[in-house]
């Protein structure tokens, strides 16, 4: 195997949080710096022509091809787990700017609460309302720690929406249940198509708490401090699984890689697969020496570093900590290792409604819409519930494309096909809305994340393994949640409502969210977590870990902006602690 | 070498609507025309004609307006089969083949082509039956996975760009009042509340010309 000259920096996938550190210290620093991102190379307003649904968001053209890797899915220990054959129910990406070229640009801040899950639970229903299983966590870090850089997160997308809480003063038009913020967005909420505004009206005729989603598909042209522009969104309706046509929609290649092309010291290599995590643990210094990968030739070839930063989305990062023998693998008889334990995704529900009047729902945009936090975190209250935490109730006017719209009809119709489907289908084809809910994941000891003893990649390692179900708590949720849907529904107008089914099993055959997180999640010690609240590995101080792999629990909101944020606070510790003084940063 | 399979179909039933024929180019066929010859690059005649009828029985022709046979929905499918769809270019085919849970999604080793192949040989002769004998004929196969596939395809076919090979002549669009890919809907996304705005469709060709690109769901090796 080839060794290349040493660098300073490796960086393990070129996606949002990759490249921005690769920015951050390419900017603040000297070091050489080399991005290895296993997909192909993209360019700035690539798009312009690719308003193509059937290739994009049906055969999932920008998407990681599941005929190279995938992972395996059981229910419990005791089921056989049997490969994802096709992405479904989760859209990782592949290619450089990764997922964040094809997102929908949802930029919500998490609950202050949520980032001290444990500890506010318990204060205030006792440790008695825990599940038994249950196994969420305080993160070792708060909110008001993130704030500040929730805010230059916020100013590198130029996120549009509305402050419902400004340094402490609750405002009209905004979340009045989000933390205190430093700052209003950076550009004006979007426009709203009809579907939205008719939500936005009914919500408040309950008494709840619309306000726009925050959209990182701008409403007005931007200019942020790298001196990056961006056009105000045209509401094509072409922002989810594509590229954005005009750039409007923050991305990572009109983001990030015109200002990563300034910095000479740092390098983008594409096609290269990063295979292992090389590292030595005999001496006093454990440490990561480089990374192995297979580079565009097809050559394996081994990439000393002195830091490494591994930044390949939630099932990469797990996967290769556990391919490279580094931390202890969770083992869910013993409750022992930290490695690939609190596994969650985000819990997804929509209530389908049916209206008499056409809604124009082609026009649109990936994040134009309204949210409603009222049954969110704990903005409710649950002493008389049997559930815990809530959901954000969502309701955008994405822009609908025929393909994946056509055919919802109301429940007095049993037809799937023929005449009478198809007239049904025709009627309401642009009078149909969806009302949806993501909502919290908490992490139990039973759901988790291992390496496949049967199945596996295309280069012959393992695939990985998700062990991963539903359990009361969400199932209570999602029953409460489907009524409240209906009392939305009714306020709306519609004419008819079709609610979420109960839910029962993990279903890998739809979609639910591409938020997977978990696997190498944050925490105050090193029996309990695999990062320390500066997402620094507990055992090998030069290797950090990016990306929504390190959240302990799932929360309601969209993780892109609070993994950016991450990454911001990551990014000033380790040019102002890291680099001064290499090793632990915390313990 | 295999004879070249061509699907011959009346131009009484699909007169005055354009056709894609599998390169691309764009015919328009008049209503004295008695028929066209429409070149198959994966199923047979024979194959043809019974997903062109079934498709029809899902996505009928009918007061409610044109379906899947005006929009050429047998063309699409045909192209997507012979493309690297058709043969799992982009599933994870590596065994072992287990039977699992619903939830673990599609198990079997089949690929789409091997699917229709196979579900077709069984419908031999379902093009000559009756209508409400062929709507009894899919009944009875509606959990199958060709059934699955081919509902899905007969509405990927409707409404797809026209480049696919499906939503001839925009058929499906105009159906639904779906305008295409429309480069901006700035000034108009928060007005026409509780009216139906219907601009004229135009598909990728029209709106980028020899900009488009090439589509690897049909045309990558």
């Amino acid at each position: 195997m080839k060794t290349l000259p040493r660098t300073d920096v490796v960086i393990v996938g070129g996606g949002w949080t990759g490249l921005l550190m690769a920015k951050e210290l390419g900017a603040r620093t000297h070091l050489s710096i080399v991005v290895l991102e296993r997909g192909a190379p993209r360019e700035p307003n690539g798009y312009r022509t690719d308003m193509d649904e059937l290739d994009y968001a049906i055969r999932l053209r920008m998407m990681q091809d599941p005929s190279l890797e995938t992972v395996t899915l059981r229910h419990h220990p005791k089921q056989r787990a049997l490969p994802m054959r096709k992405l479904a129910s989760f859209l990782p990406g592949t290619g450089v700017g990764g997922a964040g070229e094809h997102w929908q640009g949802f930029c919500p801040r998490f609950s202050p609460d949520f980032f001290e899950l444990r500890t506010r639970t318990v204060e205030r229903y006792g440790a008695k309302r825990l599940p038994e299983d249950c196994d969420i966590r305080d993160w070792g870090m708060t909110y008001d720690e993130l704030e500040p850089h929730y805010a230059r997160a916020e100013n590198l997308m130029g996120v549009s929406g509305k402050a419902g809480n400004l340094n402490g003063k609750i405002l009209p038009g905004g979340d009045p249940f989000e933390g205190s913020r430093s700052t209003e967005y950076p550009t004006p909420p979007m426009k709203m198509p009809h579907l939205a505004e008719m939500f936005r009206t009914a919500a408040q005729s309950i008494g709840l708490h619309p306000y726009p989603i925050p959209a990182a598909t701008i409403s007005v042209p931007y200019t942020n401090a790298d001196g990056i522009h961006r056009p105000g969104c045209v509401y094509c309706g072409y922002c989810e699984r594509f590229g954005c046509m005009i750039g409007s929609k923050a991305q990572p290649s009109n983001t990030l890689l015109p200002v990563i092309a300034r910095h000479k010291n740092v390098s983008i290599r594409t096609r290269s697969n990063v295979r292992r995590i090389l590292h030595d643990q005999s001496g006093k210094h454990p440490h990561a020496r480089g990374v192995v990968y297979i580079d565009s030739t097809g050559q394996e070839v081994f990439q000393p570093a002195d830091l490494v930063i591994l930044s390949s989305w939630t099932l990469n990062n797990t996967r290769l900590l556990l391919l490279s023998g580094v931390g202890e693998p969770y083992d869910p008889v013993t409750g022992k290792g930290t490695l690939g334990r609190n596994l969650t995704h985000q819990v997804s529900l929509g209530a389908t409604v049916f209206f008499d009047k056409p809604l124009n729902r082609f026009m649109g945009a990936g994040s134009s819409g309204i949210m409603v936090s009222d049954f969110d975190a704990d903005n409710f209250d649950h002493e008389k519930l049997d559930f815990l935490r809530g959901a954000k109730a969502v309701v955008a006017s994405s822009g609908a494309r025929p393909i994946a719209s056509f055919g919802a009809v109301p429940g007095s119709v049993k037809a799937r096909w023929g005449s009478e489907w198809k007239k049904a289908a025709l009627r309401y084809y642009d009078q149909t809305g969806s009302i949806h809910f993501s909502g919290e994941h908490m992490a139990y000891t039973s759901n988790f994340m291992d390496l496949d003893p049967t199945y596996k990649d295309h280069w012959g390692d393992p695939l990985l393994r998700f062990t991963l179900n539903w359990q009361d708590n969400e199932r209570k949720m999602a029953e409460f949640l489907g009524a409240r849907g209906q009392e939305m529904a009714r306020a709306m107008g519609a004419t008819e409502i079709s609610l979420p089914g109960k839910l029962g099993n993990y279903d890998a055959t739809h979609y639910q969210s591409t938020h997977i997180q978990g696997g190498t999640i944050m925490g105050k010690a090193p029996a309990e977590s695999v990062l320390n609240p500066w997402l620094q590995h507990w055992s090998l101080s030069n290797l950090f870990v990016l990306g929504a792999s390190t959240f302990p629990q799932n929360p309601s909101g969209n993780p892109t902006l609070t993994i950016l944020a991450q990454t911001y606070r990551t990014a000033d510790a380790i040019v102002a602690r890291y680099l001064k003084q290499p090793g632990p940063m915390a313990g | 070498m295999q004879r070249r399979q061509f699907l011959v179909l009346s131009a009484a039933s699909i007169g005055g609507v354009l056709v894609y024929s599998l390169d691309r180019n764009a015919f328009r066929l008049a209503a004295e025309e008695r028929s066209v010859r429409i070149p198959l690059r994966f199923f047979t005649q024979d194959e043809a004609m019974i997903v062109a009828a079934a498709s029809s029985r899902i996505f009928p022709s009918d007061e409610s307006g044109p379906g899947a046979r005006e929009a050429g929905v047998v063309v699409y499918i045909d192209r997507q089969l012979a493309g690297p769809y058709g043969r799992d270019r982009y599933r994870y085919t590596a065994g072992p083949f287990e039977e699992g849970v619903e939830e673990q999604g599609y198990q079997g080793e089949a690929n789409p082509r091997q699917i229709y192949r196979e579900a077709l040989r069984n419908l031999a002769g379902f093009d000559q039956l009756t209508p409400a004998d062929q709507d009894q004929a899919l009944t009875k196969i509606e959990d199958t996975e060709f059934f699955k596939l081919l509902r899905s395809h007969a509405i990927e076919g409707m409404f797809c760009d026209p480049i696919h090979g499906g939503n001839a002549d925009m058929i499906g669009w105009q159906l639904i009042g779906y305008p295409g890919p429309r480069m901006s809907n700035l000034k108009d996304v928060d007005q026409h509340f509780g009216e139906a705005f219907r601009p004229k469709p135009a598909g990728l060709q029209e709106t980028f010309g020899t900009e488009t690109r090439l589509h690897p769901s049909e045309d990558e090796q």
